[in-house]
């Protein structure tokens, strides 16, 4: 479990974790969980047709997962955002396994790609996965400020001059390359589960921007290093194990606010509040953004 | 004329056995569909439509693990993940699309470990490409029945909730005033979505029946703003899909020289896709909204 070959893969599924729970953090906040599940997907068109025309794997990922980021924000400009994008999603997967359906031989890459292959990691992928880890940081780094503003407020944003639609594409172009180099590691559906869960259950345990962030990274790592062990032991795969504990961070998150809601308004009974969550609480507010 | 004739339909299209059952399913689902589909558009759904998809994954590669028919695993576990979504807060609008999203990653959990275990049970990977991505052409005739039960159970919700939704949809306040309860509603109408899912999960696979679901109803509502119209609309475009993607897999067959045919749900999606990129983009009825 910690020798030669398994040491790389701690290394990647550590990086992976670290830029899941960044990116996951301003999917979460932002609301955009579903073009976070759509760009993985239509990577994995990208990944495919690289398998079958037999050229870089990562560069057919990167490409496409750019080329559907930009879609979906040109095209979600002129209609409904969420039908384009379900659309849009569903074509590239149709497309992909078209592309693999040409010869069995690929049905093992098809699994691989959609539920990832993180004990298969070779000390090659190491480099650009630390490379494009490293850009999309650098990225979120120089967006934070309009970031925060037109998350939290689109309308203050636009009167700083925030343009909602630029940074609204700068952040998809940005979870397409996170993508790009966790979608071979912990596969194109389970990305998904990473950027979600340890986010959201971040944000039931804080309402301060700046505690949540690294909260939420360190939920993601706890959920990864624990899925590549209880994989490692049970030889099921690591996509079980990161959904489950990404589900269940996020209920005991639940459990946390509801628990802690009953102490300090216990009497006044806040019913309007159940369900909600802290998406509208006083501390959210761009001034936290330091 | 004859050699068009030729050159649309292969030889042996109408006499084969395949074919009628992919039609006559085809249809059926693409209806149920339609007539789902125009009510998640107009509210706003997809994305609950979408992860519903990939908790029929879950439910099929479960159902394959038992050895159930597919279709029960489709539908039943579609309708716990609506209700369980529904409870922790599907309803809002901002905590909506994270509830989804908490469903949907456990359910592509679970769909992860049941393939896993399917393919080492069967030792065959078949399995999983038939779950995700699915065969008209191999459904199994005695299916039929199963699927107009269930269809008909959509449909029949989707009557009876017919007036309430239009209000709601229009405005939660105002349907509020008038009475309509809101929550058993929106409970209600996430388990038809989740029937219909299930039902084209068996038609085009799971991960690729969002574009039954949502295409044909996204295309319709383009050209009519009218709910009743537009889900006869849809339901139409919906059938003409499946038919012509039915019709071009089994022409693809003779096409190149490898005889093997591209998959039948990649070109039902390619028409969908196809149809409401054409409505959407032309000058007529791109600008109306």
């Amino acid at each position: 479990m910690w020798g030669g070959v398994m040491t790389d893969t701690w290394l990647v599924a550590t990086l992976v974790a670290v830029i899941a729970g960044v990116v996951g953090f301003f999917v979460v906040l932002r609301g955009a969980a579903f073009p976070a599940h759509a760009i993985p997907n239509g990577a994995f068109a990208g990944a495919a047709a690289a398998y079958v025309l037999g050229f870089n794997t990562l560069v057919g990922l990167g490409v496409c997962a750019v080329l559907s980021a930009l879609g979906i924000g040109t095209l979600g400009r002129r209609g409904r955002h969420d039908v384009v994008t379900a659309l849009a999603l569903v074509m590239l997967l149709a497309a992909g396994a078209a592309l693999l359906s040409h010869s069995t031989e690929y049905q093992p890459q098809i699994y691989s790609l959609l539920f990832g292959e993180v004990l298969g990691v070779s000390r090659q992928e190491l480099v650009p996965v630390a490379a494009l880890g490293a850009v999309c940081l650098g990225a979120l780094a120089v967006l934070y400020r309009p970031l925060m503003l037109s998350s939290i407020v689109p309308e203050i944003g636009e009167a700083k001059g925030v343009s909602s639609h630029r940074i609204e594409l700068a952040f998809l172009v940005v979870v397409a390359v996170a993508t790009t180099m966790t979608v071979p590691v912990v596969g194109a559906l389970l990305i998904f589960s990473l950027m979600i869960g340890p986010p959201a259950a971040a944000r039931c345990f804080t309402d301060r921007p700046l505690a949540a962030l690294p909260l939420s990274v360190a939920i993601a790592l706890a959920t990864v290093w624990v899925a590549i062990a209880a994989s490692y032991e049970t030889n099921w795969p690591i996509g079980f194990f990161v959904g489950t504990i990404g589900a269940l961070a996020y209920g005991v998150g639940r459990g946390w606010m509801a628990w802690r809601r009953g102490r300090t308004v216990r009497g006044s009974r806040a019913s309007t509040n159940i369900g909600a969550w802290p998406g509208s609480a006083p501390g959210w507010t761009a001034d936290d953004g330091g | 004329m004859r050699q068009l004739y030729r050159w649309v339909f292969e030889p042996g299209f109408f006499s084969s056995q395949p074919v009628h059952v992919a039609l006559v399913l085809g249809a059926i689902v693409a209806v149920v569909s339609g007539v789902v589909g125009i009510f998640t558009v107009v509210r706003g759904q997809s994305f609950a439509g979408h992860a519903l998809t990939d908790v029929s994954t879950a439910g099929g590669s479960g159902a394959f693990l038992v050895g159930m028919s597919p279709v029960i695993g489709f539908v039943g576990l579609g309708v716990v993940a609506a209700v369980v979504m529904d409870l922790i807060g599907a309803r809002r609008e901002r905590g909506r699309d994270l509830a989804t999203g908490i469903v949907l990653g456990a359910s592509i959990g679970l769909a992860a470990l049941f393939l896993y275990l399917d393919t080492t049970k069967s030792a065959t990977t078949g399995a999983a490409q038939h779950i995700l991505f699915g065969s008209i052409f191999t459904t199994a005739p005695g299916t039929v029945p199963v699927v107009v039960g269930f269809g008909l159970v959509a449909l029949a919700i989707v009557a009876l909730l017919y007036r309430p939704m239009l209000l709601s949809s229009v405005s939660d306040d105002i349907a509020a005033a008038r009475g309509v309860p809101l929550a058993r509603v929106g409970v209600l109408f996430m388990v038809a979505l989740a029937v219909a899912v299930g039902l084209s999960s068996l038609a085009i696979g799971a991960i690729l029946s969002t574009a039954l679901l949502v295409g044909p109803a996204a295309t319709a509502l383009r050209l009519t703003k009218r709910v009743g119209p537009a889900m006869l609309l849809a339901s139409g475009i919906g059938v003409g899909g499946t038919w012509l993607g039915v019709l071009l897999a089994y022409d693809s067959s003779s096409w190149g020289s490898s005889h093997e045919g591209l998959p039948v749900s990649f070109f039902i999606v390619a028409v969908l896709f196809v149809t409401y990129l054409a409505v959407s983009l032309s000058p007529r009825t791109g600008r109306r909204s």
